[in-house]
This record gives C-alpha cells, structure tokens and sequence, in this order.
C-alpha cells in the first residue's frame, strides 16, 4: 500500500470538482423539454395595433428568433433595444409572443419603445406560453428553417450571450 | 401550560395554506380530488420548491386550471402528468422520475451507506484484532505505579 496517500488526495480533488460543477450550476435554468422538437401549433390573433397576429405555420423557412415579451417585464425592457437593434441591421428576423399582457399596454410599450418583430401575437390567457414551456419572460427560442426548437435563452439577452451563444447558432444553422 | 396546549392545538389543527382560491376548484368532489393530487407533484416553475397547488404564482394558477380543464376533458391522470411534463420536462415533477439519468439521486444514498457501513465493519474487525495487545498484563513497573497512583487517593 505504497501509494495509500492517494486516497484522501483522490477524495478531496472528487469532492472539490463536484463542488466546482455544482456551485456554478444554474439551477434556475430550466433545460427545455422542447428542444430538437417541431414548435407547437398555435395561431394567436394580433397584439392591439398590430396588423397581423402570428401562428406557428409561419415559423418555417428560415432561421428566426421567437421572443416571449410583455409590458409588466422588467428584463424585456431591458432587452429590448438589442431586439430593435436586430431588427434594424436585419441580422435575423425576430417574432413575438406577447405573454400575458393587457393589449393597451402592449400596444403602448411597443409604439414608446419600438416594435423589432417581424409579426407578433398576443397570448393573453398565457396558454401558447404553457405550450412552449415559458416560465419566466424574457425567454427566446431559436428556431431553424424547418421549424424546429433548437435553443431557449431564458431571461434578458445581453450583448454576451448574442455574441457567444445566440449568433454563432444562428450562423451554424444557415451553413 | 396552556400557553404550550394552544401552541399544539394549533399545530395540529391548521394544515397548509393552499393558494387555490375560491371558483377555481369543480363543482365535481372526486375530479377535484384528483386535480388536487396532481397539483401537489408539479412544481410551480416560478418558485421552484412550491407546488403549484402551494403557489400563487400566475404561471400556478395558469397549470391549476390547464389540469382541471385536461381533467374535465377525460384525461387520466397519468396523461395530464405526461402533458405538463411534455412542456416543462421531468423538473415539473416534486418527485423525480427512475430512469438512467436519475439512477445516482436514488440509488446514491444506499451506496453510500453501504460504503460507510462496510467502512464501519473493517474499522471494528481491525479494532477487535488488535485489542489484544492493549490488554496484555502489566509488567512489574506499571504494577508499582498503578498502586503508589491508588495509594495517594
């Protein structure tokens, strides 16, 4: 048993890598049970002020951001000049999903603040949201040219995550 | 006394305060029972340790009503399980589900026992090996001091 002193390093570097994984998790990340799926069917009528509502059989063709947005959410305003941004360098076509919202106020969020969405859908009652597993707006989904799931970003998206995750996704999918 | 009799009649007679509200809950007894039995293992995926029947969360009371309605509708039980979970995957479930990716969370703890109680089982063969040599009889020296030791009690 020369080598015994192994074992309590062994233990230790187990320990101290469980831990390391661990801690940093993200439990409030919750995987998405749709990822690699078709996107649910739906058909929503228009958010108040909007000429057209949005339903899942124009989700096909292209790569597209679908983002789950209201007026009572504090981190969509947050994002939201980097949805307007997007939209204006045309660097991918972004849809909505205006998740639980009265319509005056989606209206008035997005005429103040400006409507980056391609089309967008008001989903008062919340239950398209259910069938996209939303838990918590922000979230954005990444959906490829046959209309399948492919990522979820949950929460705000800031200038890190489209520069590292959300982007070179988009540009893997258009090869 | 009866300061601690009140205190105990109170925990005995109140049970947890559920968030669904009155006009949420069917008019049909054993469907709301059925409901009320699903609430209780679907986590509200806003407040992540409360059940959905314990939250007052709107995404809670939105899953309430989704399973009361798939109830009404016929569903079974199992399948209004299977529809939240195809939404929201296995973490909706308070209790995991057994399948590879979760055979460390349940079996873990029983390895680990086995692993300390085969631990304890070596420590104690070893102990009782080498207790022997601690009770060999003391040798003349020890005995002197052993007694001058007692003597000055």
């Amino acid at each position: 048993m020369r080598f015994k002193f192994i074992i309590p390093l062994a233990l230790f570097m187990g320990v101290a890598i469980t831990l390391a994984v661990g801690l940093t998790l993200k439990p409030g990340d919750i995987p998405s049970a749709l990822l690699d799926s078709t996107v649910p069917e739906f058909d929503l009528p228009a958010v108040m002020g909007r000429p057209r509502g949005l339903a899942s059989d124009e989700l096909k063709g292209e790569v597209r951001l679908v983002n789950f947005f209201a007026s009572w959410c504090v981190a969509c305003r947050a994002e939201h000049p980097l949805l307007n941004r997007l939209t204006e360098d045309g660097v991918v076509p972004v849809y909505g999903v205006n998740y639980k919202d009265k319509p005056e106020d989606a209206r008035a969020w997005l005429d103040r603040l400006g409507d980056p969405y391609v089309r967008s859908g008001a989903d008062i009652p919340g239950r398209v949201g259910i069938d996209w597993g939303v838990y918590g707006l922000p979230e954005t989904f990444i959906v490829d040219q046959s209309g399948r799931i492919v990522y979820k970003h949950i929460g705000a998206i800031d200038a890190e995550a489209l520069e590292n995750t959300i982007l070179p996704i988009i540009v893997k999918l258009r090869q | 006394m009866r300061a601690v009799l009140f205190a105990l009649f109170l925990a005995l007679t109140t049970g947890p305060a559920l968030a669904i509200v009155a006009g949420e809950s069917l008019d049909d007894p054993v469907l709301e029972a059925r409901a009320r039995d699903i609430g209780k293992g679907l986590r509200c995926l806003v407040c992540q340790n409360q059940s959905i029947d314990d939250s007052n969360a709107g995404l809670a009371k939105d899953l309430r009503r989704l399973v009361r309605e798939r109830l009404v509708a016929g569903d079974s039980d199992q399948a209004v399980e299977d529809y939240i979970v195809e939404r929201y995957g296995d973490y909706v479930l308070l209790k995991p589900p057994f399948k590879p990716i979760t055979y460390a969370l349940w079996l873990g703890p029983g390895l680990m026992l086995l692993i300390a109680g085969w631990g304890v089982v070596v420590f104690l063969r070893r102990q009782s090996r080498r207790s022997p040599v601690a009770e060999a009889p003391l040798d003349d020296d020890e005995r002197r001091r052993l007694d001058s030791l007692l003597d000055d009690g």
